[in-house]
């Protein structure tokens, strides 16, 4: 029988199949943990007297609460929150008790949980992957089942390598025709969350096919899968291919010889089949795509950045989203002024982001009043982007040069936006407060901001190209 | 487990994790005492003091147990501290016409029970905050205070675990066998 990519991973992972009465059991192939939704979950265990039953399948990193300064990474200056500061010492404690695998703040290969797994070589084709946070459906570009869990989860995880799970449903989007000069992946991305909404993929997992997809790299197949959880989808994912298998191929913790040919045959299997059935359908042309900019007070609120604020006037919680942002039903959003541009996030924070940005940025200055702040995804990013001069780039436009961390794209670790003010950012949610208490934010492409931030005001990107 | 209260009304769609805990609250290694920092931006001025205007600090709204709100609750980050913080607060159950996925799940795992209704119940509901209305569910019923009583779907184990104590993670354990078993048949060089 002709299966979907999503079946054939999930049959694969059934330690019990489910019944009504009770979910399935599901095995986690690798589990992502983090220090903030972490710490209740080691409290439990040890609680319960339990160890963690896969250490090998478990790889913690620190990324949301850790500092982006250089001097409070490696300097020894102190974390600027006390809180944050404990965080991070909670969860080194708590991967020595466990025994867990942990990237630390001073270790190289550090960054955000999202972009480190993949860059390792441990994201791979027909894995389940889980972590508490959202954003996990990252992983699924690689043809991976990814997603995001609560604490109690991950303690369940911990303790049993498994999941109690029902099987999702399937929604497949199918993009067609070539993105336009000037349009990324996340610009793709936004119009599809526009399109569905923020709750049109509840309760499924999306594929995403069609020719426009599998011209994508991987960096922007991240981005596709990343912001799956911002049209509801717990999970986004992509068929494995040779774009998949050339990212793959060498990284560090990639299988080698043999073992990879034996992997690659598996890999090959995976692909939804001809005549496969996925419970809905939709279509979407890649051509009619331009470059998109949220502005509202959630990733559905996006527009082409030409274009003009719609008009909702019988709709209350629309009213209350444009007043929070300071923005008028009807009105364009070129040529507002901006306040903070930031260039980073799971989302955006990977060497093919940085590099689009530096492309707008080369001998040009971030524009008199705005801050700009480029915060790579990663420790090897970061190195990556340096031995190509981008952070030169940067610096000398008059950009902050920054550690890896989420940073802004959440504001609990001393990077805000302040109260008022107007930031076009690379990151996924432009909910109230994301950036800091009162911070308006504007989510859009790293050519996007960098645009806004040399002309200081929202700006469409292909005027700079 | 039976819940008879009146309701709470938020009647905005699409109320994400991050309105009902703001990140810099995320720092805490615990879970109790989240209460206080529910929707911190939407109940608190800059300045700290409650906004008279906001629904959770009116008088009427003291001691409800069940928060109605507009469709797409708690959608955003998988923050399990949101039904953390409303828990902690009070509310024992989230009534909307559709619950985001990481949410729903998170909440069962905490005694905070997501119910989604059809769509005129839940017109019905916006309409009258403070409403008197009974959730069971071993019946698997909101009760109007008309007497209507209607139906909701909830994930039958979260469910039965509930109702029996049952604590999910136990269950896992007894699943331990079945595990060992898996990994040896897959175990790969």
């Amino acid at each position: 029988m002709a299966k979907t990519l999503l079946e054939k991973v999930w049959e694969a992972h059934e330690v019990v199949p489910e019944t009504p009465e009770t979910p399935a059991v599901l095995y986690v192939d690798l589990h992502l943990i983090h220090e903030v939704t972490s710490p209740q979950a080691f409290t439990e265990l040890a609680r319960r007297g339990l160890s963690v039953r896969r250490r090998d399948r478990t790889l913690a990193t620190m990324d949301h609460s850790t500092p982006t300064r250089t001097e409070q990474v490696f300097g020894g200056a102190p974390i600027a929150v006390e809180a944050a500061a404990q965080q991070v010492r909670e969860l080194d404690a708590n991967c020595t008790a466990f025994g867990i695998e942990l990237l630390g703040l001073p270790s190289r290969e550090r960054g955000i949980v999202h972009v480190i797994g993949p860059e390792l070589g441990l994201t791979q084709p027909g894995k389940t992957i889980v972590c508490g946070d959202s954003h996990t459906s990252t992983h699924g570009a690689f043809g991976a089942l990814a997603f995001g869990i609560g604490t109690t989860e991950v303690g369940h995880v911990l303790a049993t390598q498994c999941l109690l799970q029902r099987r999702p449903r399937s929604l497949a989007i199918n993009v067609a025709g070539a993105l336009a000069a000037g349009v990324t992946a996340k610009d793709l991305v936004l119009a599809i969350v526009g399109q569905i909404g923020v709750a049109g993929g509840t309760g499924c997992v999306i594929e995403y096919r069609g020719g426009t997809i599998r011209a994508l790299d991987m960096d922007e197949r991240m981005t596709v899968c990343n912001m799956s959880i911002e049209a509801g989808a717990r999970a986004g994912m992509i068929a494995p291919d040779e774009t998949t298998y050339a990212y793959l191929r060498e990284r560090p913790r990639a299988a080698r010889g043999r073992d990879w040919e034996r992997a690659l045959e598996r890999w090959h299997a995976l692909p939804t089949d001809a005549g496969a059935r996925f419970d809905r359908e939709i279509d979407v042309d890649a051509t009619r795509v331009e470059p998109m900019i949220t502005y509202g007070t959630n990733p559905g609120m996006v527009m082409p950045i030409s274009g003009s604020v719609p008009e909702r006037t019988a709709d209350p919680a629309f009213a209350r989203a444009l007043a929070y942002m300071g923005i008028e039903a009807g009105a364009p959003l070129r040529e507002r002024p901006v306040n903070v541009v930031f260039v980073g996030s799971c989302t955006n924070g990977r060497l093919s982001d940085l590099r689009a940005a530096a492309h707008v940025l080369r001998g040009r200055k971030v524009a008199q009043g705005v801050r700009m702040l480029v915060v790579p995804g990663s420790q090897q990013v970061k190195a990556a982007a340096e031995s190509e001069g981008l952070d030169r780039i940067f610096i000398e436009a008059g950009a902050d040069w920054r550690e890896s961390g989420c940073s802004m794209c959440i504001g609990m670790n001393g990077d805000t936006v302040a109260r008022g003010e107007y930031s076009v950012s690379t990151s996924n949610r432009n909910f109230e407060g994301r950036q800091g208490a009162g911070a308006r934010t504007l989510l859009a492409s790293p050519l996007t901001a960098a645009a806004c931030a040399v002309r200081g005001r929202i700006t469409d990107p292909r005027e700079l190209l | 487990m039976k819940i008879h209260s009146c309701t709470v009304v938020m009647p905005a769609a699409n109320i994400d994790t991050d309105q009902i805990i703001p990140a810099r609250f995320l720092t805490t290694t615990t879970r109790s005492g989240l209460g206080r920092q529910l929707f911190a931006d939407w109940r608190y001025a800059p300045d700290g003091t409650p906004r008279a205007d906001f629904v959770l600090n009116r008088p009427e709204a003291q001691g409800c147990q069940i928060l109605v709100a507009g469709r797409n609750f708690g959608c955003g980050s998988s923050r399990e501290h949101a039904p953390w913080a409303l828990r902690d607060f009070g509310i024992r159950a989230v009534v909307s016409t559709e619950i985001a996925d990481i949410f729903r799940v998170n909440s069962l795992k905490n005694g905070l029970l997501p119910i989604v209704i059809d769509e005129p119940t839940s017109h019905w509901l916006l309409e009258h905050p403070g409403a008197e209305v009974s959730i069971d569910l071993e019946a698997t019923t909101l009760t109007l205070p008309s007497g209507a009583a209607v139906r909701f779907p909830i994930e039958p184990f979260a469910r039965y675990c509930l109702l029996n104590g049952i604590d999910e993670l136990g269950f896992l354990l007894t699943r331990v066998p079945q595990i060992e078993a898996y990994e040896q048949r897959t175990a790969r060089s």
